[in-house]
């Protein structure tokens, strides 16, 4: 039965380059279905579907470059006299945070390039989830069977803001302080815990104990970003295990038959390439690209403040609703019920994340569409969602932009009072006029295209009523 | 045919070249230059360019030297029998219990139970239920205003016009009970609550620097260069431009904050320094839950 000389059974490895490793982890995992499968996964080719892998590859580099920092980050609130390289800030005092980031900014080589890169990381990294989250909306790519995809990466997002927060404020400079007391104002408006919730927290009353910034430091080296990686595993494995949605761009696709490149070899090239190109991009704006000069803020002491701070782009809508609320707290006779940052700081953010997590479901609900949707939607095909969607952006946008009031004041002018006047109704007003506007533009477009086909069906008839009557005066 | 792919390979050397060359730039800038604004950005240039320059060949690559054909394969679907045989397996597992409920709810409780016993030590993080914490300062009838040095303020050394900074002698300055704002008004413009008479010697008036809104130092001093700009004096807090007016009581005349700025009655002792004449209007720093608008 066997043949001695045919080296087919049993052959000694080492022979092929390419068979042998595959063949030695089949032999040992028993991998080799998974492989296949994993290889031939097919990824539909569009540009819009890359925006999330962005933001993969910039959670990356902040785990990197974070990473770095760490090893000369101080987490402490003891106080130190500076003297350093850095003349204008030569015998101040402050705390070993703040100096250790000076000194990484300005004293470790490639310290600062490190920085700049981590901090321009975090903008890009929350900015490419908002993208991506527009995207998945306006094509209703979060419809079923996707609804838990949607909901963990709305997780994935406000975990986001968080980490974010916590990353600029652990470096002790006036603007990080003024943040802090910011959300620790926030934190103590919260109805019945707050004031509680804010000692546990800060250890004492703000600016807190000397335990506070080690809490917040392992916040965010290690309990948000292990929170932030487990979040990004699963939406990954829900994305894995439905696969991507697509555009119908010819009759191939259809809602049961997926169209796109293997894993393997194009895709892996393609997003190998996705990956460098954004984190060289991250590396030239880190390099090129000045981000929060903490040496120039100074330290932070709870009775410091400067005019015209303003914090990372990603919390701009938070201090907008702060600013934008009108005076008041909730009183009854002389006691306090609801302080006034609940409103902004509070029930906006719950508000927003709370509308889009219940999208899904309400639209299934209103729509009684309960089928499963593997093909995406055109915007203008779905133009009550698609101005729904416009309107709640613009909405948002609006209390973002007021957040900026006091840079538009010193930029152009405009009276800091009169905008709030402008704001606080242009925030109700300018969504239901762009819900208005966009529901129609989407009808028009709609209309537009099948007057086209029409059209074209006209001609095509026509055409065959020439080759007819051509045919007939032949036969004739 | 071999043509473009030729090319394509060429390309591909070059743009590898081109990042070692990059990196390589990146050591060197490292190795010879000191810390300081231009190596940064040599730094960044060389390390981002190197990493486009392999993205670029690794893009073609991808997109001209392998297989690129557009494949096709079924989504995957649902598998009600699998479903079934789980939710059977999940049946008979509880089949031979006959106090279903009664173990449940055992269960449950030794959960909770459990849960609350690992959630404990939380309580170790701070004084949870101290909330009088909050509200405490150290200003009592008597104790000094200082400056950020240390040295008591005399009242004839507060100027018009002009935004003073002052702490408790003694004190924390950075507990958020400390901090205050002494400003010198003209007394005959101060229209005060008339429970305060007396808490603003030769017009001299101190506020807590901590906004009632959320926390942040009221750390400016709005001055009316010209009449008309703005009406009177006013403290503003930068974060978001709550304004007090500091004629009235610290009351609010713009803004989010909710409640006045607490003031510190004041008095001159006997060498001319000022002192506290007991505690602030009300409580100290960003509002509440339960928190009393008036004093205590």
């Amino acid at each position: 039965m066997s043949d001695a000389g045919d080296g087919s059974v049993g052959r000694p490895a080492g022979k092929d380059p390419l068979a042998d490793p595959v063949r030695f982890i089949d032999e040992r995992t028993a991998a080799a279905p998974l492989l296949r499968k994993t290889l031939g996964y097919l990824f539909p080719d569009h540009w819009s579907f890359l925006l999330g892998e962005v933001s993969l590859y910039a959670f990356i580099v902040l785990v990197a470059t974070g990473t770095y920092l760490a090893l000369f980050f101080d987490p402490s609130t003891a106080k130190t006299v500076y003297h350093g390289s850095y003349a204008p800030l030569d015998g101040q005092t402050m705390s070993a945070a703040y100096k250790s980031v000076v000194n990484i900014s300005l004293t470790y080589k490639a310290g600062l390039l490190i920085r700049q890169t981590h901090h321009w990381a975090a903008d890009v990294f929350v900015a490419s989830i908002v993208m991506h989250l527009m995207r998945v909306f306006f094509t209703g790519a979060f419809r079923k069977p996707r609804e838990p995809t949607w909901m963990v990466g709305l997780l994935l997002l406000f975990t986001a803001f968080l980490e974010g927060y916590l990353g600029y404020s652990l470096v002790d400079d006036l603007l990080s302080g003024m943040g802090l007391a910011i959300g620790y104002g926030v934190g103590l408006s919260i109805p019945v815990v707050g004031g509680s919730m804010m000692l546990g927290i800060f250890g004492a009353p703000f600016p807190g104990n000397h335990d506070f910034w080690s809490r917040m430091f392992i916040m965010h080296v290690f309990v948000l970003p292990a929170v932030l990686a487990t979040l990004i595993g699963v939406h990954l494995a829900l994305v894995m295990a439905r696969h991507h949605t697509q555009f119908k761009e010819s009759d191939r696709q259809t809602n049961s038959r997926i169209v796109g490149l293997p894993l393997f070899p194009a895709q892996t090239f393609r997003s190998l390439a996705l990956m460098l190109f954004v984190v060289g991009i991250l590396f030239l704006l880190g390099g090129l690209v000045q981000i929060n000069p903490i040496w120039q803020w100074g330290p932070y002491e709870p009775w410091l403040g400067t005019n015209g701070a303003q914090p990372d782009w990603y919390l701009g809508w938070l201090i907008g609703a702060l600013r934008l609320m009108p005076s008041f707290d909730v009183t009854v006779g002389h006691y306090t019920l609801i302080p006034n940052p609940f409103w902004g700081g509070v029930l906006f953010p719950l508000f927003v994340i709370g509308v889009l997590m219940a999208f899904p479901w309400v639209e299934r609900w209103l729509t009684r569409d309960t089928a499963v949707h593997n093909l995406a939607d055109r915007p203008r095909d779905r133009p009550f969602r698609t101005a729904f969607g416009l309107s709640f952006l613009t909405f948002v946008f609006l209390v973002f932009s007021f957040g900026a009031a006091d840079r538009l004041y010193v930029l152009f002018g405009l009276s800091y009072a009169a905008q709030l006047t402008v704001f606080r109704i242009a925030v109700f007003v300018v969504p239901a006029i762009v819900f208005v506007i966009t529901r129609r533009i989407c009808r028009e477009l709609q209309l537009a295209e099948s007057l086209d086909e029409v059209h074209e069906q006209v001609a095509q008839l026509n055409v065959e009523a020439h080759e007819v009557q051509t045919e007939t005066t032949n036969s004739g | 045919m071999n043509g473009p792919r030729r090319a394509a390979e060429f390309t591909v050397l070059a743009l590898l070249a081109l990042a070692t060359l990059c990196a390589m730039g990146f050591i060197f800038v490292y190795a010879f230059f000191s810390p300081g604004g231009m190596p940064n950005a040599l730094l960044g240039i060389s390390l981002g360019l190197c990493l486009i320059f392999i993205a670029s060949a690794l893009l073609v690559v991808g997109k001209r030297l392998v297989p690129n054909d557009e494949l096709e394969d079924d989504y995957p679907t649902e598998h009600p029998e699998k479903q079934a045989e789980v939710v059977e397996q999940l049946r008979t597992a509880g089949s031979l219990i006959t106090r279903k409920r009664m173990l449940l709810g055992a269960g449950s409780i030794a959960g909770c139970a459990l849960g609350a016993a690992a959630l404990t030590p939380v309580l170790s993080l701070g004084p949870f239920w101290d909330t009088a914490a909050l509200d405490r300062t150290p200003w009592k009838r008597g104790v000094r205003l200082v400056d950020e040095t240390g040295h008591p303020l005399a009242a004839a050394d507060i100027l018009r016009e002009t935004f003073y900074t002052a702490f408790p002698e003694g004190a924390d300055p950075e507990d958020i009970g400390s901090p205050i704002v002494v400003l010198h008004l003209n007394a005959a413009d101060l229209r005060m609550p008339p429970d305060r008479s007396g808490w603003t010697p030769r017009g001299i008036v101190a506020y807590s620097k901590i906004c009632t809104h959320a926390g942040c130092a009221v750390a400016l001093f709005r001055k009316p260069t010209f009449p008309t700009v703005e009406p009177q004096e006013a403290l503003v807090c930068p974060c978001h431009y709550s304004t007090f007016d500091p004629f009235t009581g610290g009351t609010v005349t713009f803004g989010p904050a909710g409640r006045p700025l607490p003031q510190l009655p004041l008095q001159i002792d006997g060498a001319g320094h000022l002192r506290a004449a007991g505690n602030f209007s009300a409580r100290v720093g960003p509002s509440w839950w339960n928190v009393r608008e008036e004093p205590t």
